[in-house]
């Protein structure tokens, strides 16, 4: 079957696909877009996490055929999503890195280890620092508790959402 | 494999009086786990995302009726306040993620005993919409769950929603699982008050082949509570009765060894769970009787 | 190159001083975050095939038939392959005895082993294909324990072993047996006022690595084969690789693509050899990529363990002695077990000093699945028993269990149970004061303002209590871990190094084949070479085959090994250069001819600080390039009767605090802090350090509460192969973790830094299950701890 939607703010198509086929696999194989991860293919990860319509979801528990005519904004569409919430505004102040600020903190904190989960919080935190700006603990892991890292023990990556929106709040 | 996408309810029912076979699919929380791993290879795929309307709940006077396919997230967020049992269930699904997709509807099409809003269901009462090209009719909760992951539907129906009382006092739901978040139940619980029949209903997760009620502990509570004069007095509800009502609802489940907990476990975790929620239900009610009666 | 995600090369850094000791930022994070770092699942090739591997349903079976007609009958298959269609005689591989088939040849001893390979235009056609593949099993009864592989009329996993193991063991389904004996313990009994013994039992775990097993194998035109794969060690790979192949080393080129994470689970072999041998087969790039059930059977897992100790001491709280016997379920296949006893043997003891001991190590042969590395590698299982048994004597003394272990820390000087000096620092007693010495999280976190805040509670989300039945415990642990391969391997590393100017700037370029499999090893490279070269700017080449070996990212070696390589190698640039620079300035300047020349900032400088030369004059339009292969101080094996021998290289030391709260009614943990104090002799870069530290941690809390994949006694068949039954912590289970990282410097290693990444893992899950111990008074004896186990009190 074919399929059209919208990937990161552009139409795509996708053609010969498998009806059975997950918009995770369509992101990846079909559309040149391997940033959403594929952990465990059960919804128990998160590395797959896009958001459809706005709203986080795992990719791989969506049919590909499911997403006809929505919106899709996958981890390769953070930067330019976050550009948009506040023109001009860029990762660290006076330096453009091609980063959302969360991006930056992901690293500045050292968030990152291998990596693989990375995409899959930095969907979901990002949006949990739109609805919530200014988080508490608790309700930080409460929105990533659908994300397993395996590498930091998470301590970084709170430190990161920390900072993300410690920087947000300076900026103001 | 074909993959349909009716665009209404309408063409839905009749898409699935055509090929009874399809498989619905909306938040696709069970289903594509199924087809990544191979476990299932439905002829037919059937797409609910764009029938709007399962997606919309109406609050009426005395109950809510919620579209099969509202996701969980939209439950805790909107009918905390109606549906409170269903909220907390809602709240102990899976993910974010998951909850942002999976619905009410998907759990009972499943059917799976550890479904986690069965108990919530259960406890508050409800009635499952079921529709097909032949008519609609309603399955009283307690009728729905037939065996293990089967229930009440006929081939050719679709859940098109879900009427749940409105609460009329406290509850409470609680669930067991090895792990803090994301976790499929070793067990659960939901408690209902309902002050205005001077009732108590419960629902047991994953405790036996499907969600049950603990029949005989609420038969026994209802009972003691009457005989004390306890919705009227709003005395506390002293431990020996609450372990009473806990021991019996320990003994309404038939639970079975497996990979996520023992048998004599889940029995021992139900009945914990059963005397926490009725302090928790039954404080909650003292408490709000009192301030009723401070006001008045 | 009609291809995707192909490995890049990193480069980062301009005008940052960035040298080691810093926390310099990863040069692969900006990929990561913007999700265009190339794993090996991302990879994408023109025309290529996806690979698809039919495992047994059984766990111990001969085949009487395999029937692939129906499969290759499927539109898009390409190939179906079977142990007959192997292209040589080498039909086995394994990473120290060559006892595992590619393929299931005549037989399977495992639940999940690979029976026939199959390869199509899409993964749902290979899927479809291989469930055609007819199988004829006939089930042959399993042995999955002790008893039953020891038995007088057990099955024999393999009926004829030719292993250089083989004369030593007692039974041929034991792998490999290695005793450390030292002292007297008969009479160190005698002197014991209290005795203690315990029966302990630790769980399998699996490494669970998020990225799943894969890789894309490209044939090229020469006959040979490019494998683009997620390892932790290419050279051990492409050894076993090409001769399976019928290939010379050099025809298979092995590229590493991006790993998602490792923890000892890709020191093994997967996909690689059926990823190769399809698309030499079918003249096609392969890919294959598990699915996680696959993954589950894709990889071994840590050795579950049965372990036997007795512990001795003196009324004043002297260890007299510990005798422990640790029996290791290996498994179908050897993989790693023969160093896992090795390790469990001579660490067994732990960070203690006792004269008497007698401990016993075995590995079996049984039918259930294969065990091998895993962060902590033998040291880990010991650690969760013999802890256990301090916490007890201790209690037995009526001392506390913290002075009772700083009693009989081990220091600088005191001799291993092998009788090897430990002959750099080993401040154990030290990271148990500071672990304890820390205050404690407040009590009663989950109450708010408005009732019970759940997340904070046992049983998290799922609304389980509001405080009622919970109770606070604490519990301490702390273990010790070797650094790199022991036993007398050749343990060693290659780096090479160039150093030339590019853009008006100078830059060096690192090329080695370690596998980053997210720990950090890229970064720390970098920052050595800034170091050592004084540029800011370095590239981090793709590690591949084309560069000598570097030996596998595991035994916490890397940092040191590889490491110590490109230091060494960069040493050697630095004296080329210098050369280059006399030859072409050193009539300008006196103090070209003088000593103690270093490179700093982009400039040659004399000790004292006088710049000489700007490295881009030096340089000109030449490059300056070194290759160093470089070995940690070498080791001995271990006496195969006593123990005794120079087996480590170095030791490294983790100690934790858990405080935990326990709901005693419903069994459920709430771990609230997990501290960890470690000596890391130096942090080469402090951020990754901690990193590691609290990654450790937080496996060895899921060890603790969680993790375990089950195995069904009475058909040795895995029964929760999912993340929806392996539950590994997620951000709400695992808590704060506070790090107290010690530098007290190894004097024998590269900058005197100490092999981080396994010590956390040890110590932590003890220290979770004496906390909980404290909660609620039972004896636990096995990990992971179940909620039923703490109802009942059986665990």
């Amino acid at each position: 079957m074919r399929i059209d939607f919208t990937v990161n703010g552009r139409p795509r198509e996708a053609d010969d696909v498998w009806e059975g086929e997950s918009l995770l696999y369509v992101l990846r194989e079909r559309l040149g877009l391997p940033g959403s991860k594929n952990a465990c293919e059960q919804g128990e990860c998160g590395s797959c996490t896009v958001r459809l319509d706005g709203v986080p979801v795992c990719s791989c528990l969506v049919a590909a055929g499911q997403v006809q005519g929505r919106e899709v904004v996958t981890v390769e569409g953070l930067a330019d999503l976050a550009g948009q919430r506040s023109r001009g505004a860029v990762a660290r102040p006076g330096e453009d890195t091609g980063l959302s600020p969360l991006q930056q903190a992901f690293l500045d904190a050292g968030a990152v280890q291998c990596g693989f989960c990375t995409p899959g919080l930095l969907v979901a935190a990002d949006e949990m620092l739109e609805r919530h700006p200014d988080p508490s603990d608790a309700d930080i892991r409460e929105a990533l508790s659908g994300n397993l890292c395996r590498c930091t023990g998470y301590e970084k990556i709170m430190d990161a959402v920390r900072l993300a929106a410690a920087r947000r709040a300076e900026r103001g | 494999m074909d993959f349909l996408r009716p665009a209404g309810w309408e063409e839905a029912l009749a898409a699935k009086a055509e090929h009874p076979a399809a498989v619905p699919i909306a938040g696709g929380t069970d289903v594509m786990v199924e087809i990544n791993f191979d476990h299932r290879r439905p002829e037919y795929l059937m797409d609910l995302n764009r029938v709007g309307d399962l997606y919309e709940w109406e609050v009426g006077e005395d109950a809510v009726r919620l579209g099969a396919c509202v996701p969980y997230a939209r439950i805790m967020e909107h009918l905390r306040a109606e549906l409170p049992g269903l909220a907390l269930a809602s709240h102990t699904v899976a993910s974010p993620q998951i909850r942002n997709r999976g619905g009410v509807g998907g759990n009972l099409g499943t059917a799976s005993p550890a479904g986690d809003a069965h108990p919530a269901l259960l406890a508050a009462g409800a009635e499952v919409e079921a529709e097909s090209v032949r008519g609609a009719r309603r399955i009283p909760i307690d009728a729905f769950y037939t065996g293990v992951k089967r229930n009440a539907l006929a081939p050719d129906e679709l859940i098109r929603a879900v009427h749940v009382k409105k609460a009329d006092g406290p509850q409470q739901y609680s669930k067991v699982g090895t792990r803090n978040a994301m976790v499929i139940a070793v067990c659960a619980f939901g408690l209902a008050l309902h002050p205005e029949t001077r009732t108590v209903r419960t629902g047991i997760g994953s405790a036996a082949p499907t969600p049950v009620r603990a029949r005989a502990a609420e038969e026994f509570l209802n009972a003691a509570l009457e005989e004390g004069g306890l919705w009227d007095n709003g005395k506390a509800v002293v431990p020996s009765l609450a372990q009473r009502f806990a021991d019996l609802c320990a003994a309404a489940c038939d639970p079975i060894d497996d990979v996520r907990g023992t048998a004599g476990y889940r029995r021992h975790a139900v009945g914990v769970m059963a005397r926490r929620t009725l302090t928790w239900t039954w404080e909650s009610y003292r408490g709000a009787r009192r301030t009723t009666e401070g006001a008045a | 190159m009609p291809a995707k995600g192909m490995p890049t090369t990193l480069t980062q850094g301009s005008g940052t001083k960035g040298g080691i000791g810093e926390s310099t930022l990863r040069p692969d994070g900006a990929l990561k975050v913007t999700g265009e770092f190339a794993y090996s699942s991302d990879l994408w090739h023109e025309d290529m095939l996806w690979g698809q591997i039919l495992r047994s349903t059984v766990a111990h079976a001969e085949i009487a038939s395999i029937d692939a007609s129906e499969a290759l009958a499927v539109p898009g298959v390409y190939a179906v392959m079977t142990y007959d269609d192997l292209p040589t005689g080498v039909r086995n591989y394994g990473l120290e005895i060559r006892d595992t088939p590619v393929l299931a040849h005549g037989k399977v001893r495992h639940h999940g082993e690979p029976v026939a390979i199959v390869a199509a235009d899409h993964p749902e056609t290979a899927r479809r294909a291989a469930a055609r593949i007819r199988v004829d099993y006939r089930e042959l009864p399993v042995v999955t324990d002790e008893a039953s592989a020891l038995a007088p009329d057990a099955a024999l996993v393999h009926e004829n072993r030719d292993d250089h193991h083989i004369a030593r063991v007692p039974h041929p389904n034991i792998v490999h047996r290695q005793p450390v004996v030292r002292g007297d313990v008969a009479s160190a009994r005698e002197r014991a006022d209290v005795i203690v013994e315990g029966e302990y039992t630790f769980g399998m775990q699996d490494q669970a690595f998020l990225g799943p097993e894969s890789g894309l194998a490209v044939p090229e035109e020469d006959g040979g084969v490019h494998l683009y794969v997620a390892t932790q060690w290419l050279h051990s790979d492409l050894r076993q690789i090409a001769p399976v192949l019928g290939l010379p080393e050099d025809r298979v080129r092995m590229t590493l693509a991006g790993v998602g994470g490792a923890f000892g689970g890709r020191e093994d072999l997967s996909m690689q050899i059926h990823a190769c041998l399809l698309a030499l087969r079918t003249g096609k790039p392969v890919k294959i990529v598990y699915n996680r059930f696959e993954s589950f059977f894709g990889h071994v897992h840590r050795h579950p363990a049965k372990l036997h100790y007795e512990h001795g001491a003196t009324a004043d709280g002297r260890l007299t002695h510990v005798k422990a016997r640790i029996v290791l379920d290996g498994g179908a296949y050897a993989s790693s077990s023969p160093a896992v006893v090795g390790n469990a043997a001579s660490l067994g003891v732990g960070p203690y000093a006792v004269d008497a001991v007698d401990v016993e190590a075995v590995a079996l042969y049984t039918n259930n699945p294969p065990c091998g590395a895993m962060r902590g590698f033998g040291a880990v299982q010991a650690c969760f028993a013999y802890e256990a048994q301090m916490d007890r004597l201790a209690a037995r003394l009526g001392l506390d269990p913290v002075e009772f272990r700083q009693l009989n820390a081990m220091e600088q000087g005191t001799l291993m149970p092998t009788g090897q000096p430990v002959d750099s620092p080993a401040p154990v007693a030290e990271l148990l004061r500071r672990v304890k010495a820390r205050p404690m999280p407040p009590e009663r976190q989950w109450e708010s303002g408005e009732g019970a805040d759940v997340r904070r509670l046992p049983g998290g989300l799922s609304n389980t209590t509001h405080g009622e039945g919970v109770v606070r415990g604490v519990g301490y642990a702390v273990g010790i871990k070797n650094v790199g391969f022991s036993e007398g391997f050749d343990d060693y590393s290659t780096a090479r190094v160039r150093l030339e100017v590019a853009g008006g700037e100078p830059v060096a370029a690192v090329h080695t084949a370690m596998a980053e499999v997210g720990q950090g090893g890229v970064t720390v490279h970098a920052q050595i070479a800034r170091t050592e070269l004084g540029v800011a700017r370095v590239t981090v080449h793709p590690a591949d085959t084309r560069v000598g070996s570097a030996g596998s990212t595991s035994a916490s070696r890397q940092t040191y090994v590889t490491g110590g390589a490109v230091r060494n190698a960069c040493e050697l640039v630095r004296e080329k250069v210098l050369e280059l620079g006399r030859r072409k300035l050193g009539p300008s300047h006196p103090a070209w001819a003088g000593a103690g020349l270093l490179l700093e900032g982009g400039k040659v400088v004399t000790d004292g600080g006088e710049v000489l030369a700007d490295l881009v004059d030096v340089l000109g339009d030449e490059a300056v390039e070194a290759e160093e292969e470089w070995r940690h101080r070498p080791t001995e094996p271990f006496d195969p009767r006593t123990g005794q021998g120079d087996g480590h290289v170095q030791y490294s030391f983790a100690a934790h605090r858990a405080v935990v709260e326990v709901d005693t009614e419903l069994g459920l943990v709430k771990v609230v802090e997990l501290a960890c104090a470690q000596d890391v002799g130096k942090a080469l870069n402090p951020l990754s350090v901690t990193g590691q530290i609290q990654g450790g941690t937080a496996q060895g809390l899921g060890m603790a509460v969680m993790e375990e994949i089950v195995v069904d006694p009475r058909t040795a068949k895995v029964r929760n192969p999912s993340f929806t039954d392996y539950l590994v912590p997620t951000i709400l289970d695992t808590p704060a973790i506070p790090v107290d990282v010690l530098e007290l410097a190894d004097d024998h290693a590269p900058y005197g830094l100490r092999g981080v990444g396994e010590a956390p893992t040890l110590s932590s899950t003890p220290a979770v299950l004496a906390a909980i111990r404290d909660a609620t008074g039972l004896e636990l004896s096995r990990t992971p701890v179940r909620p039923e186990h703490l109802t009942t009190g059986t665990g």
